[in-house]
């Protein structure tokens, strides 16, 4: 048995993701954003958050899906990685389970149609489940931003 | 013990102590006579190697105690200030100032202070010979000091028909085990009477901590030949001075002052006790100082609770704001009448929360005097350096921020400024050139200037090197003001200086500066006569967390506006926006400004419908205009600046954020990017 952790499951496009617990802060519903002009599009703004100014991005954008209305069952699962702080929109998010961490294998190469740098891996659940696990360090990577604006400019 | 908990107390309070060596030795290194300024670095001096030792810190104590022997010598008289001596003590200041800052870092607060301290050693041994030559030959009570206990020990000994000797016993210069030495010495004397005291004390002997020799008080019925000749047959040592105390001599013995209490090789309960002593002592000379004005009471706050006080206070006033909104929709007088309350209430509070934040620029200046003697030095300029304000308060974060840049200008006015005392001499100038460092608050505004009176800049040669780097053409250099041409120099890499020096003239610099003051929302502007001098006026905003805002809405989205770059908003009917060379421009007092579309250079959503008027917002970046087109004014408002975290960075003329009474974000306008 490898190490016990436990992941916040979430989906996105009919795909189960999950990600560590001990790096999301807190999971809020859907609400209103200020949008921060001149940055990509999948950045939707920024939200108060009891106080703290915190960006906010769709992660359907951020991976190239094709963005969906937000539902009630949307979710921004709020992730603090290194000193940043930032909102993820999901569409939904509802469970909590425990991983082994050695049931985690490398990930295909795309997994529904994600490509393999912004994961860690692929988990097997108990009824053959299949969880993706985020790399939040890429996902977050704010070089890529950067590119992206100059591709747009 | 555990000294984790008094670390930080320590560390406090020995950059206090440090900047009072520094201030005092600048001052008495100009005033060699003085000797209540002997006095005052003395009691620093002595209070930081109490402390040190308490803590551990053995480097810092032995330095301390070295500088403290020779400001005693000074202060008693025995030695006279020189510059030699006084570079010295500048030697060994440096050293603490390099532990504390080591002991700040986490070191052990170890350095290699021997060559400081044999230096401090040749002074005292140098002049304290001298001194012995011309006194009286009897030196007695020089070296050891008696407390109350050992005197009257004496006294009764000599009252009961003993002898009471001042023995110093020195050693042989090839004498290998000195302590062995010095052990057989005191057992003969044990033998034959009574060790009443020893200096160094017995401890330190038994460690050979002591360099050829040791001087006792000692009882006996002997006779003075007969125990000198008892000293001399321990082999090794070379001879014993013997002088018999008198009854009289011991009494002027008593009459020394009470300092004595710290005495050579103190222990550190000793050191403690004397550090409470020094403390009491000059409180009290305060007190007696200015026996009227009641003392500044004052407690140390760790800076992160006021930051916690701060946050929570913005917290509060997004709520108040929000109360101010709902009663106006309620419309019910007496909720209005509380709510107008305490909006009186909070802005007092804010007042004094904001004020809590503010330090006096004289925590950044004080360290600037001791840098100039030195800077000055090296160059061989002479030169000094006049603070007029070292009162007025600034931000902590401004404070924090502002060092570096003003070193830069202080260095470069010296280094460019302020000519050399030859040419100084020849264009009819005093030999000693002055720097003024001036602070003062002017609206919401802290205004620091560096002027000084040296050769001024050479206006041609900065527009020359600025054609020649191709930052502009020799045909538009003829246009150009004064102050814009003067305004290159912040230019990254502009360099006019024929040779690099250490202190300057790389060209780094002046752009690093005029970016840190920028960032800190801040200006610089440089003024200069020809072989007048230099002024570089430096303007901050007085606080950084919590700013006068002008709240503006273009179609669905709102935006805040400092209102520092507002100069006034107006309305403007469409048929008077004039179109030039493709621009939307406009008149403005005898002028035309750029007339900037905000929200189609901010890409926002379109909702509304043209109008036949705008209504716009006049801003200015120095002393350039221009007028944004908004769609409604909605008001001023003071804002809590919140920065937009890590994750979103080197965004388009936003500088932050702001949380507005109904929760929502609205992002704060960078004025200064949409001017060009």
């Amino acid at each position: 048995m490898g190490e016990e952790l436990k992941v916040i499951v979430f989906t996105l496009a009919h795909e189960q993701y999950g990600v560590e617990v001990e790096k999301v802060k807190t999971i809020e519903r859907i609400q209103p954003m200020t949008r921060v002009p001149k940055t990509p599009p999948f950045v939707k703004g920024v939200i108060n958050l009891r106080g703290v100014v915190v960006p906010v991005i769709d992660l359907r954008g951020r991976f190239g899906l094709p963005e969906s209305e937000y539902t009630n069952d949307s979710r921004i699962i709020i992730v603090s990685y290194g000193e940043m702080e930032v909102g993820l929109i999901v569409d939904s998010a509802n469970d909590v389970v425990d991983v082994d961490s050695d049931t985690i294998v490398d990930p295909p190469e795309v997994v529904g149609g994600i490509t393999a740098k912004y994961l860690r891996g692929v988990a097997k659940l108990i009824e053959n489940r299949l969880l993706v696990m985020l790399n939040l360090q890429e996902v977050l990577n704010k070089a890529e931003i950067v590119q992206l604006e100059h591709i747009e400019g | 013990m555990e000294m984790n908990q008094y670390l930080a107390m320590f560390i406090e309070e020995s950059r206090d102590h440090l900047q009072a060596l520094n201030e005092n030795l600048l001052l008495l290194e100009n005033n060699p006579q003085d000797i209540a300024i002997v006095q005052n670095i003395f009691r620093s001096a002595h209070t930081l190697k109490g402390m040190s030792a308490t803590m551990g810190f053995e480097d810092l104590a032995s330095l301390t105690h070295e500088m403290e022997n020779v400001l005693d010598l000074v202060r008693n008289k025995k030695l006279h200030m020189n510059a030699s001596i006084c570079d010295v003590l500048f030697e060994g200041l440096d050293l603490l100032e390099n532990m504390v800052q080591d002991v700040i870092e986490g070191g052990s607060g170890k350095a290699d202070v021997s060559k400081v301290v044999v230096a401090l050693k040749d002074i005292i041994s140098g002049d304290y010979k001298a001194t012995e030559k011309s006194g009286s030959g009897s030196s007695i009570g020089d070296e050891i000091e008696l407390d109350e206990y050992q005197y009257s020990v004496l006294e009764q000994s000599l009252e009961s028909g003993h002898f009471v000797y001042y023995i110093k016993v020195s050693v042989r210069d090839d004498c290998v085990l000195k302590a062995a030495r010095a052990y057989m010495v005191f057992d003969t004397l044990e033998r034959h009477g009574e060790v009443v005291k020893s200096y160094p004390t017995v401890q330190d002997l038994e460690q050979e901590k002591f360099e050829k020799t040791f001087t006792v008080y000692y009882i006996s019925k002997l006779d003075t030949f007969t125990i000198k000749s008892f000293i001399e047959n321990v082999s090794e040592i070379e001879h014993a001075e013997i002088i018999m105390v008198e009854k009289e001599s011991l009494g002027q013995l008593k009459t020394k002052p009470a300092y004595s209490l710290a005495t050579e090789g103190a222990k550190r309960a000793n050191a403690e006790v004397a550090v409470a002593l020094e403390e009491g002592t000059s409180a009290v000379q305060q007190a007696a100082v200015k026996p009227a004005g009641n003392l500044n009471r004052t407690i140390r706050v760790d800076i992160e609770r006021l930051d916690v006080l701060m946050n929570l206070f913005s917290e509060m006033l997004i709520d108040r704001v929000r109360l101010e909104s709902l009663a106006d929709e309620i419309k019910r007088n007496d909720l209005t009448e509380t709510v107008e309350h305490m909006t009186r209430v909070s802005s007092d509070l804010q007042n004094i929360v904001l004020k809590l934040r503010m330090v006096p620029v004289e925590s950044v200046f004080n360290r600037f005097p001791r840098m100039i003697r030195d800077l000055a030095k090296s160059l061989e300029k002479k030169v000094e350096l006049i603070v007029i304000g070292a009162e007025t308060e600034l931000d902590r974060t401004v404070i924090d921020e502002i060092g570096d840049p003003l070193v830069h200008l202080l260095r470069n006015s010296l280094d460019h400024g302020v000519e050399s005392v030859h040419d100084r001499i020849k264009a009819g100038k005093n030999e000693s050139g002055s720097i003024y460092l001036r602070a003062f608050h002017s609206g919401n505004h802290v205004f620091i200037e560096i002027e000084d009176d040296g050769k001024g800049i050479n206006r041609d040669r900065v527009l020359a090197t600025a054609v020649k780097n191709g930052v502009i053409s020799a045909e538009g250099a003829n246009e150009l003001t004064d102050d814009e041409i003067y305004q290159f120099l912040f230019a990254p890499g502009f360099s006019t200086a024929d040779k690099v020096s250490d202190i300057s003239g790389r060209g780094v610099g002046l752009d690093v500066v005029k970016t840190k003051i920028t960032s800190l929302g801040g200006n610089v502007h440089v003024t200069s006569k020809p072989g007048i001098g230099t002024k570089f006026s430096v303007q901050l905003p007085l606080t950084l967390s919590i700013i006068g805002g002008m709240l503006i809405r273009l179609h669905q989205e709102k935006f805040a506006i400092p209102l520092s770059s507002i100069v006034e908003t107006a309305i403007l009917p469409v048929n008077e926006v004039r179109h030039i060379h493709g621009k939307t421009m406009m008149d403005f007092r005898d002028s035309l400004i750029p007339l900037i579309k905000l929200d189609e250079l901010l890409d926002c959503k379109k909702t509304e419908q043209p109008q036949n008027e705008h209504e716009i917002v006049i801003i200015h970046k120095g002393d350039k205009l221009a007028a944004l087109i908004v769609d409604e004014l909605l008001g001023q408002q003071e804002i809590v600046i919140k920065n937009l975290g890590k994750y979103l960075t080197d965004l388009f003329a936003i500088s932050g954020a702001t949380i507005l009474g109904d929760g929502q974000v609205a992002l704060i306008l960078d004025t200064n990017a949409l001017i060009k």
